[in-house]
């Protein structure tokens, strides 16, 4: 681990020299009994499960099982979608995130999110990066923000392809580039918790490539969970799945075993491609 | 287990599945056939054992070709995953079965036709129960059988043992006889051969455990016959 890491202001990272295996078994986040209701159809059913802290946990399943829509709890975005209903309790840090004393917007800037299509703001590289700390009062001067814009390109791995132009405007990037861009953006505001919702879906190969490498260098730092529908980047990014059907979740564990021996035959039916 | 959505996964399955077996059933019928041409010094069956181990070659390269390009266009995963695994290690056991057998039918070639009876019938009667252990554990393949491949893989014992007794038989033949000892040489090999064809048997019992329950058999916890030296 470098050592701006350690020196950071980093919620988490507690204490000297915290303990990358203790940490692994430490939830960060724990979800219990969550239902979700659109104008009264229920799209989730009693879910219950822990996120842990500096580590990946990816949520995988067919289309319409849920897996965004709870993903989308972790931050209250559901809150912005009429009709929309979310019970149980999220706890983060012990604290329930549904309860009415937490302001979304703060809860936001400590669970950043990654959409499906990169999405920057219309604006300047540099801003699209600036926008967060400026309007949550995190930088006091001008270079204090320019080194916050710096360390985000490049803990996301793009500070090498803009620093020459970081005046253009951030939609003048590859689409992958957008997506290191929006996830420089997330990082900016020094979040606990990343939220990723098919982060590489519209992105070729390389790109792909580029982003799980970004990926698994990032949770050496924060607690990311990922949506995503390519059960090899599952396997490959996370230390921890949970399947989803219908709503349900219906198994959670270590990659490893959920892709060599699932416990549940709908898992195995789905990772294997027998889903009728 | 319900089919793939894509039916050509499911069909490139049961291919690697019935290459195996059939790899299988000829080394199968190596083993006997080595050990019955041992028996009854007939040369002829042994070259002809011989002659079989290139097609038990090339169907050991088929299976490998077959899965490296299923891996490559699949990424099985979960039972797939485990039974590519599985296929893929007993090719190979299953090859090394098949030069095993051969070694006994170039050995028999090489025997002095005056080698006492006794001496050939007891490596056949070492065959039977090593040709049973690899018959019982393709069973178990074909049958996704777990509780018959975890039998397999408890009973090696007995074929060490027979192993043993035959160690034993072969010196007390040699001492006696000291024109034997040319011959007994042979026949140690023969029976060593035979002895690790129920190892690889052993292994194969692993992979088609492993291939159905996810679960690995631990070496430490089988059965094993006492040390005798040999």
């Amino acid at each position: 681990m470098d050592t701006t890491a350690q020196t950071d202001h980093d919620p988490a990272l507690t204490g000297e020299g915290a303990d990358q295996a203790q940490a692994l078994v430490y939830p960060r986040i724990n979800c219990q009994d969550v239902n979700v209701f659109y104008s009264g159809k229920q799209a989730v059913f009693d879910v219950s499960l822990p996120v842990f802290d500096r580590s990946v946990t990816a949520l995988i399943g067919p289309s319409g099982c849920g897996k965004s829509t709870f993903l989308r709890c972790l931050n209250r975005m559901n809150d912005t979608i009429d009709g929309a209903k979310v019970t149980g309790d999220i706890f983060m840090d012990g604290e329930n995130i549904n309860s009415p004393d937490v302001d979304p917007v703060l809860l936001r800037s400590r669970v950043g999110m990654v959409f499906q299509k990169p999405n920057p703001f219309p604006k300047s590289i540099y801003d699209n990066i600036a926008y967060g700390p400026r309007i949550h009062g995190l930088v006091d001067d001008r270079q204090e923000l320019d080194a916050i814009v710096e360390k985000s390109l490049r803990r996301a791995g793009l500070w090498q392809e803009v620093k020459d132009r970081l005046t253009q405007p951030g939609t003048s990037l590859s689409g992958g580039q957008q997506q290191r861009l929006c996830i420089a953006r997330a990082i900016a505001v020094r979040p606990e918790v990343i939220l990723m919702d098919e982060p590489c879906s519209s992105l070729d190969p390389i790109a792909t490539a580029r982003i799980e490498e970004l990926i698994d260098e990032l949770r050496k730092r924060y607690c990311i969970v990922i949506v995503t529908h390519s059960m090899q980047q599952a396997a490959r990014v996370s230390q921890r799945t949970a399947f989803f059907h219908l709503g349900h979740l219906v198994e959670m564990g270590d990659t490893d075993q959920i892709f060599t021996s699932p416990r549940e035959r709908r898992t195995e039916d789905y990772i294997t491609g027998r889903f009728g | 287990m319900a089919d793939h959505i894509v039916s050509a996964f499911t069909d490139e399955l049961d291919k690697i599945a019935a290459d195996l077996m059939r790899m299988g059933g000829i080394v199968e019928t190596m083993i006997l056939d080595s050990c019955q041409a041992v028996d009854r010094n007939d040369k002829e069956l042994a070259k002809d054992v011989i002659s079989r181990d290139p097609s038990v070659d090339r169907l050991e390269e088929e299976v490998e070709r077959q899965i490296v390009s299923l891996i490559a266009r699949r990424q099985p995963m979960a039972h797939d995953l485990r039974s590519v695994f599985a296929a893929l290690k007993t090719a190979g056991e299953l090859e090394r079965i098949g030069d095993l057998s051969k070694n006994i039918g170039k050995r028999t070639l090489m025997l002095d036709d005056a080698v006492p009876s006794m001496m050939r019938h007891g490596v056949a009667r070492m065959a039977r129960p090593v040709s049973l252990q690899l018959h019982s554990v393709l069973d178990a393949y074909a049958t996704s059988n777990a509780e018959t491949a975890k039998m397999v893989w408890e009973s090696d014992d007995d074929i060490d043992q027979h192993y043993n007794s035959l160690f034993r038989e072969m010196i007390t033949y040699m001492i006696e006889d000291p024109r034997t000892i040319g011959a007994g040489a042979h026949m140690l090999f023969m029976a060593k051969n035979l002895e690790r064809i129920g190892d690889h048997c052993t292994n194969i019992a692993e992979f088609i455990y492993f291939q159905i329950t996810g679960e690995y058999l631990m070496p430490h916890e089988r059965p094993k016959a006492p040390n005798t030296g040999v």
